[in-house]
């Protein structure tokens, strides 16, 4: 039986509460992903007034780890489960804005988006929630094979980000007077592509978690 | 250099099968529970254990290739080359400067003015020269429990060792005698191999640069200390350094 029952307790709810941000966090990916693609300014606007949220968890989580470390003084995995921590609070955070990102460019094209260019984001957005997913999953789970394999995908993402990119001009090019629309949808992919990275820098941390070797996965 | 290094007291072995390598002008850490062996093994390197009656050691501990453990050694030169700070400072009823000057007398030293030599770079050396020199000839036990630990110090450094081994120097002093004491080890370690132990696991990781890990008379682990304490590779080791031991 553990010594440490209230450090251990503490540490449990340090893991919750960073998956409710999380939780938080991929709800905004999909609305603002939504918002764009059913053009849709309601969504868009819950998404960008719900990051006060998300940045609000982050500190208040992050000041839990802090005093963590000051009054525990942490060891080995302990010390890990809260670095980690600490690491995958930024993550999501940013995730965060750039979900409200997108968020705002949905808002700057609602109801003048030509459909054709628009058909260029699904599949990049199912492969970045994917990772994301999978990432979490992994976190939740300490799976290092989970989150090896999710830091891949990340390659394929990159691939799609610029062939879209490619896309999108040749597009615009051909189209001129939709650039003032469809130039946010160059800034949209990108967020896309940045999601991915934020993603993969989750699964490193999740092995080094598990692990303690720090492993550059992208 | 440690090798095969088992200890009886009695029918009970307190050590078993003890390897490990205590590098040169380093600081060794010792941790583990109490009971684990790890003070016992502290007392084998100047011979302590030689006091107390039904002890049997065999194995090697090798000091620049002669075996300190073995019949032959004189150990009260041992002791000069190996000394100790115990737990509790324990000054002599002398004043400063006898105390210090003990070791240097015992050995035959008369001559005042090396003894007058020895004295202020021992204390010096001990980082305690600044807040004594002018009470050199009053009485050890008039000095603040960090002040008589770092005079304790300043009495090895007398006779000049190769090794010192601490067992516990700061358990019995306050938080700013102990950082003193911690920052007296970092410049100790230039000019000597210190072996500590330490119950306190913080102080283990900030001072030392190898640590040992003693569980039932045997070393569970040992490593760089940077590792040990964040990605410790033994269950036991993970479960003792984050408390979750037992």
């Amino acid at each position: 039986m553990s010594n440490r029952r209230a450090f251990d307790t503490e540490l449990n709810e340090l893991k919750h509460d960073i998956l409710r941000m999380a939780s938080l966090v991929e709800r905004s990916i999909f609305n603002a992903l939504e918002a764009l693609l059913k053009q849709d300014p309601l969504i868009a606007r819950d998404v960008i007034t719900g990051d006060d949220a998300i940045d609000r968890m982050r500190y208040e989580t992050e000041n839990r780890c802090i005093r963590l470390i000051a009054t525990q003084q942490p060891m080995a995995r302990d010390l890990r489960v809260i670095v980690t921590g600490i690491k995958i609070l930024i993550n999501l955070e940013r995730m965060g804005d750039h979900a409200e990102d997108i968020a705002r460019a949905a808002m700057c094209v609602c109801g003048r988006m030509p459909a054709k260019p628009l058909e260029k984001i699904p599949r990049m957005a199912q492969l970045v929630q994917r990772m994301v997913k999978d990432g979490l999953d992994a976190y939740v789970h300490g799976d290092v094979e989970k989150a090896r394999q999710m830091c891949l995908m990340d390659d394929d993402v990159d691939e799609i980000y610029n062939l879209t990119f490619q896309d999108l001009i040749t597009y615009m090019e051909e189209n001129p007077h939709t650039i003032p629309c469809v130039v946010y949808l160059l800034m949209v992919a990108r967020s896309l592509e940045r999601l991915a990275d934020r993603a993969t820098n989750i699964g490193e941390e999740v092995i080094y978690l598990v692990t303690g070797e720090w492993k550059e996965l992208n | 250099m440690i090798r095969d290094l088992s200890l009886h007291y009695g029918d009970l072995q307190a050590l078993i099968h003890i390897n490990m390598d205590v590098p040169e002008r380093r600081i060794t850490a010792l941790i583990g529970p109490s009971g684990c062996g790890k003070s016992t093994f502290l007392r084998v390197l100047n011979r302590m254990n030689d006091l107390i009656e039904g002890v049997r050691v065999s194995g090697e501990v090798l000091l620049d290739g002669q075996n300190i453990v073995g019949p032959e050694v004189d150990v009260v030169q041992l002791r000069k080359r190996v000394g100790m700070v115990f737990q509790r400072p324990n000054p002599f009823p002398m004043s400063v400067y006898d105390n210090v000057a003990y070791g240097p007398r015992i050995h035959g030293l008369k001559n005042k003015q090396r003894l007058d030599e020895i004295v202020e770079r021992s204390l010096r050396d001990a980082a305690l020269w600044e807040e004594v020199r002018h009470r050199l000839f009053r009485s050890a036990l008039g000095l603040s429990g960090g002040q008589q630990q770092r005079l304790c110090i300043a009495r090895l450094l007398a006779v000049e060792p190769d090794v010192l081994l601490m067992d516990e120097p700061s358990s019995a002093l306050d938080p700013i005698s102990t950082l003193k004491i911690e920052e007296l080890l970092q410049e100790l370690k230039k000019d000597y191999t210190i072996i500590i132990v330490t119950h306190n696991m913080q102080q283990a990781a900030r001072v030392s640069d190898i640590t040992a890990f003693f569980l039932s008379g045997e070393v569970v682990e040992s490593g760089v200390t940077d590792t040990l304490f964040t990605k410790p590779t033994d269950k036991r080791t993970e479960d003792y350094i984050t408390g979750r031991f037992g």
